[in-house]
């Protein structure tokens, strides 16, 4: 095993993890604007740390190239959707929970 | 003996179990598109982990096209929610409960 596949190991486990992570907080969280957190993190960190260890796998060759590719696309548009996301909810007129009311539905969630 | 891409994609998989109960539960209409939405990216790290755990890395084509896609769906869906209408923005939309 040279230190290319650990590294690819160590950056494909840290993803799913991550991954997995975000899943929780997206089930769990208790209104929409912090589910949006969780989302973040899966479509930043999670994303990036899977491509990247594919990439260590996939050496330098086109399917690199691709992957290059796809980790821009998604860099540019997982920001802009989720800011579409947000400000459609805001004008229309969804509140965010604050204080003892997002304790509350904390809680019981 | 699962290599790397198979814990990738067996983390994936629990993640979008989890997501999808999410789209499915969400009390509003955002997050259930925030739930797809995030299902999308998660599906598009799938078709890329699922080419390399084949050993046919030529599935990132479907990847970026599933990539593109995911993004304009929910960019249409957004102004849809928002407008009411795919077409125009002079339309203020509806304040109907969501």
């Amino acid at each position: 095993m040279t230190v290319l596949d650990v590294l690819s190991w160590v950056f494909l486990v840290a993803g799913a993890v991550v991954v997995i992570i975000g899943g929780i907080g997206l089930l769990r969280l208790p209104d929409f604007y912090t589910r949006m957190h969780a989302g973040g993190v899966i479509d930043t960190l999670g994303a990036w740390l899977i491509i990247l260890g594919m990439m260590l796998q996939a050496g330098l060759s086109l399917v690199t190239a691709k992957l290059v590719i796809l980790l821009v696309f998604l860099v540019m548009t997982s920001p802009l959707s989720t800011h579409a996301l947000a400000k459609a909810a805001l004008l229309r007129g969804l509140e965010p929970l604050e204080g003892r009311e997002l304790e509350r539905r904390g809680d019981d969630d | 003996m699962i290599g790397m891409f198979g814990a990738a994609v067996a983390g994936l998989l629990v993640c979008m179990v989890m997501t999808l109960t999410r789209a499915i539960l969400g009390p509003t209409v955002f997050d259930r598109v925030l739930a797809v939405n995030s299902f999308g990216t998660k599906t598009v790290l799938l078709i890329a982990l699922y080419g390399f755990l084949s050993g046919r890395p030529d599935f990132l084509d479907l990847a970026l096209v599933y990539a593109l896609m995911n993004f304009i769906g929910t960019i249409a869906v957004m102004k849809y929610t928002r407008f009411g209408d795919l077409a125009g923005m002079e339309d203020e939309g509806s304040e109907e409960s969501f």
